[in-house]
């Protein structure tokens, strides 16, 4: 680099452009969550979908599957789980309960979870909550995730 | 070596080499369940491999930056380590807690281990990368704080150089960002939105600035270059990685549910991402091409131009592939994104790591550099492993392509597990990679005890 660019420059820039950059991100963090009620479905956020939350999550699912596009690439995007099953929580808590213990030879299987009746209706009403998540352009593309 | 306690670092870098073969074999295991569904189904099924090969990387790579750092800072400060001891014990107290977590994971469901952790107390368990019980991520907030006051007090009673400055700034601020896996919102959406900033902010943020500085230091080490010319560069580099990194977070908040503003900043900022890398590139081979010196050690040399080729490739051409929002539509969580992070994981993160490793080692070993033989062995892993690394990332792009259009872009959208069928060509390909990357592994631990002739020291 050209000696009229000094170091004394290149700091002041990484200096001043970083910390600016950082208070740009704060105030856009606010911005977001201040409008977030508007996208985030959080008028469905009841106790029995924060419960499927904690079910979801101390089951790992996200090591398997995506949700909203986040998570492991293995198994279907639940996203929008309940509109590909027609709208059915009854549908998801079936599909989560017979899953059969050995899998299915030569297949990806999903494990048995041995779920509670609770616990399958709470992680059904917590994908049916993220699927009412407005997001942007109603990703994903279409109903196959 | 000018200190003796920059020799800790070897503990650090042997726990780092030995998770790093687990995590490998984990990964291999998980690539044959993505082709053969039922392999060790149930007992290993493919969340619990997955959530080790992702949890051992980060946990080497930690080991592989505390134990850069414990060589790096005191040589740089001009001083001793402050409390060597402290580094010792914090070492095996990571170590032991990073093991049985990773038993935890293997030998008890992961309910039963949310159970016996106590989760319910303050639950942070079942997030991506952040899977940890809420006990272990104190550990890890325990081992961070020691080892900042550690490093921290080194610096500050020594000599403040450039780069031991930049490299502190980078480890606070992967311990401030992990503070945030603790924050577990039950609205899904603030829980994304906020998960990314240990994610993100750690990987396209912080890591850049430790990544950066360890790089700058070797390049002083094994080129002889002016410390200024090279300090500038370092400034300039982390200058735009969080002139873009920052905002450009926003490339995560397309599709979550957040405001549709995120399209453009996260597009517009997340595009420029890149530059700090390909700067980074130019910066290693410009630095090498005006050599004062032939350093003896030619591995070394060879891993820090690998990790800036490698980094650009992975992190900046990779992550440009999907970053703008129109595209990212369709590609979002597909195999392009694990395209994407492996390369770009390998490339900054591993190869700065074992650039370190290749030039520090031998030097706690009592040589100059390794002998002949050993780094022939090692250089051919070198290319065992990146050449491998650039296949898989090649087929699980071709993958994602498919993928993209028979499941997301075509008039008539395939079922997730029925396009998954028709990839299996690449998924057996990039099993078959991950394979040669195994034996490009054997052929690195190979490298360390290979014996052979020394090398010749041209006198400086």
């Amino acid at each position: 680099m050209r000696e009229t660019f000094t170091k004394g420059m290149a700091r002041n820039i990484y200096y001043g452009g970083g910390i600016f950059f950082f208070l740009v991100l704060i105030g856009l963090t606010v911005d977001t969550v201040r409008s977030l009620p508007k996208t985030d479905n959080s008028q469905n956020l009841t106790e029995l979908v924060i419960e499927g939350k904690r079910v979801w999550e101390v089951n790992n699912c996200i090591g398997c599957h995506t949700l909203l596009g986040e998570g492991a690439y293995f198994a279907p995007e639940l996203g929008n789980v309940y509109t590909r099953f027609g709208e059915s929580t009854e549908s998801i808590k079936a599909f989560i309960k017979y899953r059969p213990v050995e899998g299915i030879p030569g297949r990806r299987s999903m494990p048995q979870f041995n779920l509670t009746e609770e616990e399958l209706e709470a992680v059904a009403q917590f994908l049916k909550y993220t699927d009412g998540i407005k997001t942007a352009r109603d990703w994903p593309p279409n109903i196959q995730g | 070596m000018k200190y003796e306690s920059q020799g800790i670092a070897k503990m650090y870098f042997i726990a780092a080499i030995a998770l790093f073969v687990g995590q490998i074999l984990f990964g291999v295991t998980m690539g044959l369940q993505y082709v053969m569904g039922d392999f060790l189904f149930p007992e290993i099924p493919f969340n619990v491999a997955r959530m080790v090969h992702t949890n051992l990387l980060i946990v080497w790579l930690l080991f592989g930056f505390m134990g850069s750092a414990y060589f790096l800072v005191p040589e740089e400060a001009e001083r001793e380590l402050y409390a060597p001891w402290l580094a010792k014990l914090m070492f095996w107290i990571f170590l032991v807690a990073g093991a049985l977590t990773i038993l935890g994971y293997l030998l008890v469901p992961y309910a039963r281990l949310a159970e016996l952790t106590m989760n319910d107390l303050l639950p942070t368990m079942g997030r991506e990368f952040l899977e940890q019980p809420t006990i272990t991520k104190i550990g890890i907030v325990i081992v961070a704080l020691a080892f900042i006051y550690n490093i921290g007090m080194t610096v500050l009673t020594g000599r403040k150089t450039v780069i031991n400055v930049v490299l502190l700034t980078g480890l606070v601020g992967l311990a401030v960002f992990f503070l945030f896996s603790f924050y577990n919102p039950d609205n899904l959406v603030m829980d994304k939105y906020f998960w990314w900033f240990v994610v993100h902010l750690w990987v396209e943020g912080v890591w850049e600035l430790i990544m950066a500085s360890l790089l700058a230091y070797v390049l002083i080490k094994v080129t002889g270059v002016d410390r200024e010319v090279i300090e500038k560069w370092l400034y300039i580099i982390i200058a735009m990685a969080l002139i873009s990194g920052l905002v450009g977070t926003g490339h995560h908040f397309f599709w979550i549910g957040t405001p549709d503003y995120w399209q453009w900043l996260g597009s517009i900022f997340s595009a420029l991402e890149p530059i700090p890398f390909f700067m980074m590139t130019l910066f290693a081979f410009n630095v090498v091409n005006k050599r004062r010196r032939d350093h003896p050690n030619k591995a070394a040399v060879l891993w820090a131009l690998g990790t800036a080729v490698m980094a650009f490739l992975g992190a900046g051409v990779w992550g440009f592939l999907h970053t703008l929002a129109p595209i990212n539509f369709y590609t979002h969580g597909t195999q392009i994104t694990a395209a994407h992070g492996h390369m770009a994981f390998y490339g900054a993160y591993v190869m700065v790591v074992l650039t370190m490793i290749s030039y520090s080692m031998p030097l706690m070993r009592g040589q100059k550099a390794a002998n002949v033989t050993a780094q022939k062995i090692e250089i051919w892993s070198f290319w065992t492993m990146t050449l491998s690394m650039v296949a898989i990332t090649l087929f699980l792009t071709a993958a994602g392509v498919m993928q993209v259009y028979l499941q997301r872009y075509s008039a008539d959208p395939l079922p997730f597990m029925v396009v998954q069928d028709k990839l299996a060509v690449f998924y057996w390909l990039r099993e078959v990679a991950g394979l040669i990357f195994l034996s490009g592994l054997f052929l690195y631990l190979y490298s360390f005890f290979a014996k052979g002739e020394e090398v010749k020291l041209v006198e400086e």
